[in-house]
């Protein structure tokens, strides 16, 4: 059974953002777009989050952070990328401190173009990150079988 | 006999019933706040999703906890519904809880701590007032026997008015709902971070959820003990309680702790004791 | 009978042995071999007599009365020398008191004071004296290595050991004479060794501190024994209604009224010795004294015997309003003290406070006194004296290995001790958890005041007391099971401590909960249906429902073996921050920091300064009105 696709609840970080594509993230759990009706909630703990919703370009001090916050996720997991900054680094990326771009620090599953990101775009990132979280349990389930089969396979031949 | 099938009965239809409960209260939830909310059965979702998921831990020793928190849970809410003996079955439920507070110290987590510290905190906001609960129950029907308690023809609400108002009042601690949800909170709440169950992931958080459901069937049976004389009257009583509670969660901010314990035990103090006070007044004094 | 004599002689005898015994091994030779025969004879009692009722034996009564009071009048000049030499006049004033009132009752009623039947037996006295027996000894076992410790972390005290050992066994000795007493001026007499033997052994470190401290537990408790001589004269110049000083015919007197006087007084003398609120502060002095000393006043000896003499006399108090303000000054002691716990991070006085409490409790079921109430208290003494010495002597071996015996200290002990982990869990599990000792008792207890009028009072106290103890004895549970990444194993320190004595305790523990049902029919079932004609009992489903809890509790670790695969280990999360196991996170300006967790202690609300004023001095109100119903009574 595919619970995963029903119940994908998501950590929110702004990495140096200027705010804006954060205010379009938060606008999506208010009633008007209720992402709710998907299941979708907002945890606030990287331990519970399925996945990682990320603005902003990521500057020198938060790229630990990020690194950090991915870390603690526990597979399956995707990131989606918010917002032009998180994408490029967007205007701030030839500021001195900006590392440009999210996939510069941790894998990205899913870029959502705009500045700001407007909230049915986020939304339709986050379905499509869904499909990639789908393949990817399956390739989890299918990789800890292998594994198993391996350990048996050891087993007999020892 | 009976009482085996309550307890089986229990342990099979409980987790049903609470994620169904929770189902609901998440929709009208939902629809207080002008949304349309999630399906119904998005509890299940939630669960059968982090028994997807990696298993995560900490330390391995988080998972013994966590899982005697739920046998322990399941095995009081057995109890009750096999009509057992009420103080009994409280201090089963404060063993299953200090299982969880347990788990959530062994990690050696500041937000667990913090969760752990608070969770303790509420726990001895409640106590009393539960205690006082089954004394005043005693009191009307003259066993401490759940049994006993069910089959009663006595209109036990009319004696215990205060006794039900404080328990009430600490259903809100015990279902984790504002304002007294301080060690952790439902779904979309945080609270620094996410207090007790912070470092508990994958299918750990999905037991905790499990001992969730059956805490809360456990919680409603109890409320139901004052309606007992009349089945409809009491699951409509209930079920307004419980609405009442959505209600108030909605409505209220999350308050500090000291504001959880003086209210439990204000609770207590005032409700629930001045209640069995006048209540053993009139059964000694004849009237 | 010969047991009986075996019991208080042969403590005595080895206690004169060990004054000449230097070295350590061969002392622990010596203690572990009178342990065994100690222990052994107490289960001998109880297999020889546990299944009759109450044996009364006359044993030869003139010489020893005699030798006993001219031991007191020793005593008392031994007790205006120390007095004079510390010049603690207080201290003085009461010897002399005592020791007057002594006089005037041997010369004004001579013909009085002859006893029948001067030792007995019956199912409480067993209990007791198997707690002295088993645990009192075991402790002193431990003591021989502890003490050598002691002295290694502590050069600057005087070594005293041959001293101490004789006070230990001639205290053992003392016990058990107090509960095969059936001559009241016996029983008092070795009430007196008791408080002259902890005051030697609070004293011993003879530290300013602890001098001061044990005057103040023998200041305390001489006024009890004032209390009590009075009691005794009371008794003896009422002889024929009031069946003089044996303690049977005073139990059975048909005159309630004559009586309640003498047993409030001696109630009273038990709630100095029982160290109930305000008298509570001699027991938490008591701490500066070594560890062994502490398990032995707080769990086998000394305080048991201020509720040993309570539970005694409770069908005495029982249905009076003096007996139900007794009841009260245990029930707030029970709060109080349980709330005070709360603000300690010293783990003893955490365990002091927590005796207290317990004592309170116990204290309040006796005060009330029916035989509901009577089980529970008999139920609460053996399960505390367990759980309570194995707390003891695990803190005492804690404290030798980390240097401190503070609560925040003790985090991560399961993994840098996990064996004195486990058995401080089970200890501390034993005082407070469901199908453990003290909350059987409890929940007896809540059951049985319901049924009593203005039960109610006991029973909102009750609430809120055992919901304030789950705090503080869960959050030092907490401290001890966090598992701390990359601490040190310590368990195997320079020096041994006897690891046997601590496993036999928790053993005890364990056993105390699979076999209580075996206990109460056996021995406290009889005892209550002797005194009261009927008896509590647990039903046979609700025993059942505890078993299965235990060995719920007992299976359950084996599902560690199921968590050993396959699981990933991340580091706790720390809002972000990258951080070792150890809890260092890198901080802004590259700094590495690091979190600490502690315990919340909320000395605000609970603090020593803001409860004990009022505790003690509503107890104090209390204990006067006990006196004053009970004249109204008369």
């Amino acid at each position: 059974m595919a619970f995963l696709k029903r119940s994908p609840w998501i950590l929110h970080y702004d990495a140096s953002s200027c705010n804006g594509c954060d205010i379009e993230v938060l606008a999506c759990l208010t009633p008007l777009y209720d992402v709710e009706r998907f299941g979708i909630i907002n945890t606030g703990n990287p331990k519970h989050a399925d996945i990682l919703m990320i603005t902003g370009g990521i500057n020198e001090l938060n790229r630990a952070v990020v690194r950090n916050l991915y870390e603690q996720m526990p597979e399956p997991k995707v990131v989606v990328a918010i917002g032009a900054c998180a994408a490029t680094g967007g205007i701030f990326r030839e500021c001195y401190n900006i590392t440009g771009g999210i996939d510069k620090v941790i894998p990205v599953d899913v870029y959502v173009p705009g500045c700001a990101a407007r909230p049915e775009q986020i939304i339709d990132g986050v379905v499509t990150a869904l499909g990639i979280l789908e393949e990817k349990r399956t390739k989890m389930r299918g990789n800890a079988q292998t594994k198993e089969e391996a350990r048996h396979a050891a087993g007999e031949s020892t | 006999m009976n009482g085996l099938i309550g307890a089986v009965l229990f342990l099979i239809l409980a987790p049903v019933a609470g994620g169904l409960i929770a189902g609901i209260d998440r929709k009208i939830t939902a629809r207080m706040q002008g949304r349309v909310g999630p399906p119904l059965l998005q509890p299940f979702y939630d669960v059968g999703k982090l028994f997807e998921k990696e298993n995560v831990v900490v330390t391995t020793a988080q998972n013994f906890y966590v899982l005697a928190y739920l046998i322990f849970i399941a095995l009081s809410g057995a109890l009750f519904f096999a009509g057992g003996d009420l103080l009994l079955i409280v201090f089963a439920f404060t063993l299953a809880h200090v299982f969880l507070v347990l788990g959530a110290y062994a990690v050696h987590s500041p937000y667990s701590h913090i969760g752990a510290e608070r969770e303790l905190i509420q726990l001895m906001a409640y106590e009393p007032m539960v205690i006082l609960a089954a004394v005043g129950l005693y009191m009307v029907t003259n066993s401490f026997y759940v049994a006993d308690m069910v089959a009663t023809t006595v209109p036990v609400i009319l004696y215990l008015p205060g006794v039900f108002l404080g328990f009430v009042t600490i259903l809100t601690i015990k279902l984790r709902k504002s304002p007294f949800d301080i060690s952790t909170s439902h779904h979309a709440h945080q609270e620094i971070v996410k207090g007790i169950t912070t470092e508990f992931s994958g299918s750990t958080l999905g037991q905790v959820e499990i001992a969730h459901w059956y805490e809360n069937v456990f919680l409603l049976g109890f409320l139901y003990l004052f309606f007992s004389w009349n089945p409809v009257i009491g699951i409509i009583a209930v079920a307004i309680t419980y609405a009442a509670e959505i209600f108030v969660d909605n409505v209220t901010a999350r308050a500090r702790w000291q504001a959880a314990l003086k209210s439990g035990w204000l609770a207590a103090g005032v409700l629930g004791l001045v209640n069995l006070a006048i209540l053993s007044y009139m059964m000694t004094g004849g009237v | 009978m010969q047991t009986l004599l075996f019991l208080i002689l042969f403590p005595i005898l080895v206690a004169c042995l060990l004054l000449f015994v230097k070295q350590t091994t061969l002392r622990y030779a010596v203690v572990a071999l009178s342990a065994l025969s100690i222990g052994g004879a107490s289960i001998y009692l109880l297999i020889r007599y546990a299944f009759g009722g109450a044996v009364y034996f006359a044993a030869s009564s003139e010489v020893a009365s005699l030798a006993m009071v001219a031991i007191e009048m020793g005593l008392a000049l031994f007790i205006i020398y120390m007095g004079a030499k510390f010049r603690n006049y207080l201290a003085i004033a009461l010897a002399v008191v005592q020791a007057a009132l002594v006089v005037y009752l041997e010369i004004s009623f001579p013909e009085n004071l002859h006893a029948v039947n001067n030792l007995f037996i019956d199912q409480f006295s067993i209990i007791m004296a198997l707690i002295v027996g088993i645990i009192g000894s075991l402790i002193a076992v431990y003591a021989v290595r502890y003490m050598e410790t002691y002295h290694h972390h502590h050069p600057e005290v005087r070594d005293r050991q041959k001293m101490f050992f004789f006070v230990t066994f001639a205290f053992l000795a003392a016990m058990f004479g107090l509960v095969f007493s059936n001559n009241l001026m016996w029983l008092f007499f070795f009430w007196e060794i008791t408080t002259i033997s902890s005051f030697l052994l609070i004293g011993y470190s003879e530290t300013e501190e602890a001098t001061k401290n044990a005057f103040r537990a023998l200041v305390m408790n001489l006024l009890g024994g004032v209390a009590f001589v009075v009691a005794l004269i009371f008794l003896a110049a009422t002889e024929p209604t009031s069946g003089g000083i044996e303690l049977s015919r005073v139990l059975a007197s048909p005159d309630a009224a004559v009586i309640l006087i003498p047993a409030v007084l001696i109630g009273f003398a038990g709630i100095t010795k029982a160290a109930l609120m305000p008298f509570s502060s001699w027991l938490l002095g008591a701490m500066v004294a070594p560890t062994p000393v502490s398990a032995l006043l707080h769990s086998s000896t000394m305080v048991k015997a201020g509720v040993y003499i309570l539970v005694r006399f409770s069908p005495v108090f029982a249905g009076t309003f003096a007996g139900f303000s007794i009841g009260l000054v245990g029930a707030v002691t029970f709060v109080v003290a349980s709330a005070i716990a709360i603000s300690q991070s010293n783990a003893k006085s955490v365990l002091a406070y927590s005796t207290i409490a317990n004592l309170g409790l116990i204290a309040a079921c006796a005060g009330v006194g029916t035989y509901m109430l009577v089980w529970a208290a008999i139920l609460l003494i053996v399960f505390h004296a367990v759980a309570k010495s194995l707390l003891f002597l695990g803190t005492g071996a804690i404290e030798h290995r980390l240097g401190s015996r503070d609560i925040e200290d003790m985090e991560g002990l399961i993994v840098r001790m996990p064996k004195m982990a486990v058995m401080m869990f089970i200890g501390i599990a034993g005082m407070f958890l469901a199908p453990f000792g003290m909350l059987i008792s409890k929940w007896a207890a809540i059951e049985a005041f319901v049924q009593v009028p203005f039960g109610l009072v006991f029973i909102a106290i009750l609430a809120y007391g055992s919901a304030v103890t789950v705090f503080f004895w869960a959050k030092w549970m907490g401290k001890l099971v966090a598992v701390t990444r990359q601490a040190e194993r310590v368990e195997k320190g320079f020096l041994e401590e006897p690891w046997a004595p601590l496993y036999i305790i928790t053993g005890l523990v364990i056993a105390a909960v699979l076999l209580f049902p075996v206990i109460s029919s056996t021995l406290i079932e009889p005892y209550v249906l002797a005194i009261y004609g009927a008896t509590a009992l647990l039903s046979q489903a609700n025993v059942a429902i505890m078993l299965l809890m235990m060995a719920l509790l007992l299976i359950l670790p084996i599902s560690f073996l199921l968590f050993r695969r396959s699981a990933k280990h991340l580091p706790v999360y720390m809002g972000g921050r990258p951080s070792t196991p150890d809890l260092h996170f890198a901080g802004s300006l590259g700094l590495t920091r690091e979190v600490q967790t502690q315990n919340y202690y909320l000395t605000e609300y609970f603090g020593e300064a803001r409860l004990f004023r009022p505790g003690a001095a509503v107890c104090i109100i209390l204990i006067l009105a006990s006196w004053v119903l009970a004249g109204v009574a008369l």
